[in-house]
């Protein structure tokens, strides 16, 4: 089995998010780029795959050079080779583009994606690559399995989840569920000298229509500071929750 | 020429979020001189659209829909836009709308703007504004295409009344067997209670309930206000709590009306899930917890002493107020 892993190149969980150029553009001053969380339990999965039934790993982002170190950090995980489509992402549509392109030419049985990147929370690459190639796909994936020529996929739904059959090559849109927290790797020392070695390639984009454009950002205003209520008096608490706020 | 929205049901009767979307198509609408037809499938009483702007049904009503199929459905969607000739598709932020999306605006051919927060910035240029960097910040949107897709984000426009007169009319879109080669093989689904993403009110909790034997009193406040409850991903690591509670960054994310944050000390990735919620109460026994800094109303206090008397007193509130 051939497996796809997409990795977005995002800022750290903690950073602090703000914008130059007439707020036209993120300030990657001081950021510290990482996987994708989503795509790093896809991406755990893969390796599983990998380690228990011989599924070759490959991992792609679309990006310029900055972002190699993060396709490198995947390779340490376990990916066998990287794939980098040279160019500025400039929308979700231009990145799903790339992205068919690439599953188009490899042939890949099993495509895995994050359900959304933590930069844009777009949540609509993966889905447009398989609407692109006309694949089965299935978004907010919590466990998958493979027999065969067939997929055991589980899907988050709300209050519950659904289990669903389908037959490869499909796209999957996964997160937290289809590993644990706990199985996340760490890349201990020999597969950060591996990966050193490992087949990253560079391909041309594609050209592709612009949907959308970013026009520019802005930061939330700040907020007013917290009301503070006494333990000893929750009754005021119900008060402006009900005359103030209104929510209950 | 008409503005369509994808009217969600379930069990047949259609969500309030299928409201709030008529609600603010008709807005938009009202600014472009547009009327708002809405598609429904397998929903049984459509009437109440009208309320909201709605003048026109497209009803789908076919038992091959009955379970839910992205493509299927991302199918009869663009039938009907294509039958319209709607050049703005509107989706709200569901699960399952949000699943279709992607596969909808590659058979439209349509730029798609995802987590929109508000009415359009202007309709030509088409700009709207919208939730990124997990709302960390809004990014304005210019969709630059013909036809355009627009999910609205939860919670984030409300109900406005308008009402229209409404014409039903059924519809049956050509399905092909590729939009059902995905076969659901079974559902496990909890009955009764109420889920994070159709609960106004969550209640959450943190490490500081100690342990998950204390979670019973986050249920009972929970079950006094009509809440769904979540946890921290603390609290869920540690396997107090099923995964499926978890919000925040890489958990659920929330956009209740009132979050209450029990022991939780509001990390920034649990914060950047909850943000959306409306108001936000947190109560914490360190009055240095980051928390305090984004809440509207906070109480320091132990949750051990806070919460059974909380509910004590929002049982009688609601006895009263009922």
């Amino acid at each position: 089995m051939k497996i796809l892993v997409c990795i977005s190149h995002v800022p750290d969980t903690t950073s602090k998010i703000n914008f130059v150029n007439a707020d036209a553009e993120f300030d990657k001053n001081g950021v510290q780029f990482v996987i994708n969380p989503n795509d790093e339990f896809g991406l755990t999965r893969a390796i599983w795959f990998q380690e228990k039934q011989g599924a070759k790993v490959t991992v792609v982002n679309v990006g310029e050079a900055e972002t190699e170190a993060t396709l490198r950090k995947a390779l340490a995980i376990g990916a066998d080779d990287a794939i980098r489509v040279d160019a500025k992402p400039t929308d979700g549509f231009f990145v799903a583009k790339q992205i068919a392109e690439v599953v188009k030419n490899g042939g890949y049985d099993l495509v895995i994606a994050g359900k959304e990147s933590l930069d844009d929370n777009g949540g609509m690459v993966p889905g447009m690559v398989a609407g692109l190639l006309g694949m089965n796909f299935v978004k907010s994936v919590i466990g998958i399995e493979t027999e065969g020529n067939s997929a055991k996929i589980v899907r988050e739904i709300d209050g519950g989840k659904e289990t669903l059959s389908a037959s490869l090559p499909v796209v999957i849109a996964g997160q937290k569920g289809i590993v644990e927290e706990k199985d996340l790797r760490i890349p201990n020392m020999r597969g950060i000298m591996q990966a050193r070695t490992k087949p990253l390639s560079v391909v041309e984009p594609v050209a592709v229509s612009q949907n959308t454009k970013t026009v520019k950002f802005e930061k939330p205003a700040p907020k007013s500071a917290v009301k503070l209520v006494s333990p000893d008096n929750l009754d005021e608490l119900i008060n402006l929750l009900h005359n103030e706020a209104k929510v209950i | 020429m008409s503005i369509l929205i994808y009217a969600e049901s379930a069990e047949g009767k259609l969500k309030k979020v299928a409201y709030e979307l008529a609600s603010y198509a008709k807005k938009i609408a009202d600014q472009t001189g547009d009327t708002v037809t809405a598609i429904t499938i397998n929903a049984q009483d459509v009437g109440a659209l009208a309320t909201y702007g709605v003048s026109k049904v497209l009803k789908v009503d076919d038992d091959k829909l009955k379970a839910f199929s992205a493509r299927a459905y991302a199918d009869a969607i663009k039938q009907a836009a294509q039958k319209e000739g709607s050049k703005l598709v509107l989706i709200a932020s569901t699960t399952d709308s949000l699943y279709l999306a992607p596969l909808l605006a590659v058979g439209l051919e349509a730029g798609y703007a995802s987590n929109v927060v508000a009415l359009p910035e202007s309709t030509s240029p088409f700009v709207v504004k919208r939730n990124a960097f997990s709302n960390k910040a809004f990014s304005f949107t210019e969709i630059t295409t013909d036809v355009k897709l627009v999910a609205l984000a939860k919670n984030s426009f409300g109900l406005v009344e308008s009402p229209a007169s409404l014409s039903e009319e059924s519809f049956a879109p050509s399905l092909s067997d590729a939009d059902f080669a995905i076969k659901v093989e079974a559902t496990e689904k909890v009955t009764g209670k109420v889920t994070i993403a159709d609960a106004e009110i969550v209640v959450s909790g943190g490490r500081g309930l100690k342990g998950p034997e204390n979670w019973g009193m986050l249920e009972q406040l929970a079950e006094v206000l009509g809440a769904a409850t979540a946890c921290s991903k603390p609290v869920s690591d540690l396997g107090w709590r099923p995964h499926s509670e978890h919000v925040g960054q890489t958990g659920k994310p929330v956009a209740s009306n009132l979050y209450i944050a029990v022991g939780i000390s509001g990390a920034i990735q649990h914060i950047a899930g909850i943000n959306s919620s409306k108001v936000k109460v947190v109560i914490n026994t360190d009055p240095e917890a980051p928390f305090f800094k984004v809440a509207d109303y906070g109480v320091v206090g132990d949750a051990f002493e806070v919460l059974p008397k909380l509910t004590e007193k929002l049982k009688a509130f609601k006895a009263q107020n009922s």
